[in-house]
């Protein structure tokens, strides 16, 4: 038992060193996680706080100037526009110099002082549909507090239903605060993947994997010699984000280390289990690459980082059951923003445990199976 | 025959001679084949069906503490969207526990006295979301106050009279009316295909010489640098072309992304990142020279930015400007924003020659640093 648990050291300890003898090797393991949190947490957000805006004004009136101000005064919306006519319109949006252009008709004022209904037309550039709608949203926000400032100052009854709108966990729906601890599981799994299959995959093509195994170390030692480096990598991946989404995101941390940490274990070896799975059926180092990339693409864009996995067809639901980084991103976010613990996240860590373990287990079983 | 004439047709032979090599290595690899052609097939059907932002079906709790006519009626509103997939509760306390059991994604509370307010006007309908998926929460809520703006509107139209806002937005969304994310997912994942293709694989390929040294057995061979470096471009082109066909025919057939420009833009504009792709590869490679380096790399500067700095998701107009300068230094912003244009909205040249010319300018600065980096000497 204590010899097998030296062997194991004696493992680690050659695959660290052969990790780190590398010096661009090193630096490519410890400082881009670093960069690309920094990076990742300002670009990675569907909040809007710059909205280039046109105006057609047909009105000119006092009222209409009114509501121009109300948008320029948002803090969001940049007026950079002033048309003359509807052909300018096109040329604004088309050209990408307004995502917005508003349209206010000849009897805009007339029509509000008659109490009636005023349209303004809203046109933004579609070729991004989800800023457009963040967009939509934004304007509809300011019309609503125009409208009610106007009926209180001109005695008009309040609309008929008000919607009011409560977030749990994130009041003003940031999604930085949602983003920036998703990167924990996305920024790693590619790494630890990639250092696992790899490291298989470079002592098959250089022969001395047939060594490993004439010596008495056991399958599983074998495994675990190849699975406790990257974990340690990853571990320490995990640390740096963590203190850039701490130290400089100053994302609120509700929830307690230890759940994060457990999470980020068993997330981490179900990783390592994958990476041991992909170096079992490739031969070569470019193979594995390209095989590690084509699991890393499917996890990462199905994992519910960019777009919901409820928003996806059933099949590929189904799929993301499989999927480590759908778990560590729900771990993450529900750590940091509601300060879950280990039992209301049991739907989580059981199937990264039940990955872990399996994963990890049948790259065993590959192994011994090419001494027989 | 000229002298002249003859040392072109024997480069030009020695250049075939290369190709064939390296078309025949592609063929016998099997791994080579799967990035070319299965990966981008794969690719867009799994997130051009996966990958959307539309919500549909969200469980949610509906709240009826009010009896009345109006309630149930905006309740059985909610219960026939599409979006939503809704069950009445009596109680707000179990409807707040089934949130936190996230057996619901969001709650909608109709106050026990909104039939009356409604007519006074000022009646509040509550919409509680959890925060953590802030993307998700905001688009729920969206959908949620579209459902409350129909059924007033639909309440109006039926003849009664209610208070409306002074002003009301009438919205447009050009170029994707219907507001179908994947319209803009696709063109995006085109580029992230286009890019694997081109960058990973060259530079696995060229780090793979490097690391056997059978670049450096070339050497020895008349071959010159320039030859070596086209005889490394043209088979991967090919490949490309091949993934890049496959990628607008599903664009087109399967997901009815309208191509509203000219095919011509589509195809030069990708071909022309084809080429910067090629050219990011090899640079790679030949100043890196060894497999595991030159693939994280490629991860790092092409397929990362091309994912998260091109505009593809994100938008770029709100990034801090330290962040927004740093975009223009990766080609596929300019990819994305020609594909969108040209797919979605049509020919519309002074939003296409810039970002054609940012492209051809990368492509002219990354195929000559490859050059100046391969020379015949040993590292």
């Amino acid at each position: 038992m204590l010899s097998s648990l030296f062997r194991i050291l004696a493992l680690v300890r050659k695959e660290l060193q052969a990790m780190m003898k590398d010096p661009r090797g090193r630096a490519v393991l410890f400082i881009p996680p670093a960069l690309q949190c920094l990076v990742f947490g300002y670009v990675a957000t569907f909040d809007l706080n710059h909205v280039p805006y046109a105006v057609l004004d047909r009105d000119r009136s006092g009222a209409s100037s009114e509501l121009l101000a109300a948008f320029d005064g948002s803090g969001v919306f940049r007026r950079v526009e002033n048309l003359a006519g509807a052909a300018d319109v096109a040329r604004a949006i088309d050209e990408r110099r307004a995502l917005v252009v508003i349209e206010i008709d000849q009897d805009f004022e007339r029509k509000l002082m008659a109490a009636e209904p005023a349209d303004i037309q809203v046109i933004a550039d579609a070729r991004n549909s989800n800023t457009a709608g963040v967009a939509m949203n934004y304007v509809a926000e300011v019309v609503n507090a125009f409208n009610s400032q106007w009926r209180g100052s001109h005695g008009e009854p309040a609309p008929p239903i008000q919607v009011s709108t409560r977030a749990w966990y994130n009041a003003n729906l940031e999604t930085r605060w949602s983003i920036v601890p998703s990167l924990i599981g996305t920024l790693t799994i590619a790494e630890i993947l990639l250092l696992t299959a790899m490291s298989i995959a470079r002592e098959k093509e250089q022969g001395t994997f047939d060594q490993l195994l004439v010596t008495p170390f056991r399958p599983a030692e074998i495994m675990a010699g190849k699975a406790i480096p990257s974990l340690l990598v990853g571990l320490s991946q995990s640390t740096v984000i963590l203190l850039v989404a701490q130290l400089w995101f100053r994302i609120p941390f509700a929830g307690s280390f230890a759940t994060l940490y457990l999470g980020i274990t068993l997330f981490l070896l179900a990783a390592a289990g994958t990476g041991l799975l992909i170096s079992a059926v490739v031969t070569t180092m470019q193979q594995a690459l390209l095989a590690t990339f084509l699991t890393v693409m499917p996890f990462t864009l199905l994992s519910g980082l960019l777009t919901p996995v409820s928003s996806m067809p059933d099949a590929l639901q189904k799929f993301s059951l499989v999927n480590p980084l759908r778990y560590m991103i729900d771990i993450a976010q529900r750590v940091y923003l509601e300060g879950a613990g280990p039992d209301s996240l049991s739907a989580d860590l059981w199937p990264l445990a039940i990955t872990a373990g399996a994963t990890l287990s049948i790259g065993a079983l590959a192994f011994r199976n090419r001494i027989a | 025959m000229t002298p002249e004439s003859d040392r072109r047709t024997a480069g030009a032979a020695r250049i075939w001679a290369l190709v064939k090599k390296e078309g025949r290595q592609i063929l016998r690899d099997p791994s080579s084949i799967a990035v070319g052609m299965i990966l981008p097939v794969l690719l867009i059907l799994l997130f051009g069906y996966g990958l959307s932002l539309d919500v549909k079906d969200v469980p949610v709790a509906i709240v009826l503490e009010d009896t009345s006519p109006d309630a149930t009626e905006l309740a059985s509103a909610f219960q026939l969207s599409p979006s939503f997939q809704a069950r009445l509760i009596t109680s707000m306390r179990q409807a707040e526990s089934l949130l936190l059991a996230r057996k619901v994604d969001a709650i909608i509370r109709i106050p026990a006295d909104f039939s009356r307010q409604t007519r006074i006007g000022g009646a509040a309908v509550q919409i509680l979301v959890p925060g953590t998926d802030a993307n998700r929460a905001r688009i729920i809520e969206g959908y949620a106050q579209g459902g409350v703006a129909q059924w007033t509107a639909r309440r109006l139209a039926a003849g009664e009279a209610m208070a409306v806002g002074p002003v009301t937005v009438e919205d447009r969304l050009w170029f994707n009316e219907a507001n179908e994310s994947r319209y803009f997912l696709v063109p995006g994942l085109i580029v992230l295909i286009m890019t694997l293709i081109g960058a990973l694989l060259t530079a696995l390929v060229v780090a793979r010489e490097w690391e056997r040294g059978t670049l450096e057995a070339l050497f020895v061979t008349p071959v010159r640098p320039d030859e070596i470096l086209l005889s490394k471009i043209i088979p991967y082109f090919g490949l490309g072309v091949v993934g890049l066909t496959l990628c607008l025919l599903s664009a087109r057939f399967l997901f009815d992304v309208p191509f509203r420009g000219s095919l011509w833009i589509v195809t030069g504009a990708s071909l022309l990142y084809l080429i910067v792709a090629l050219g990011l590869g090899l640079l790679i490679s030949s100043a890196v020279k060894a497999q595991f380096v030159a693939g994280l790399i490629t991860v790092l500067v092409a397929f990362l930015p091309a994912l998260m700095l091109s505009g593809f998701i994100f938008d770029l107009r709100s990034l801090p400007t330290a962040v927004r300068l740093l975009t223009y230094l990766f080609p596929a912003r300019y990819y994305v924003a020609l594909l969108q244009t040209a797919l979605m909205a049509g020919d519309i040249w002074p939003d296409i020659l810039p970002n054609a010319a940012m492209l051809a300018a990368c492509a002219i600065v990354l195929l000559g640093l490859t050059r100046a980096s391969t020379k015949k000497q040993l590292a």
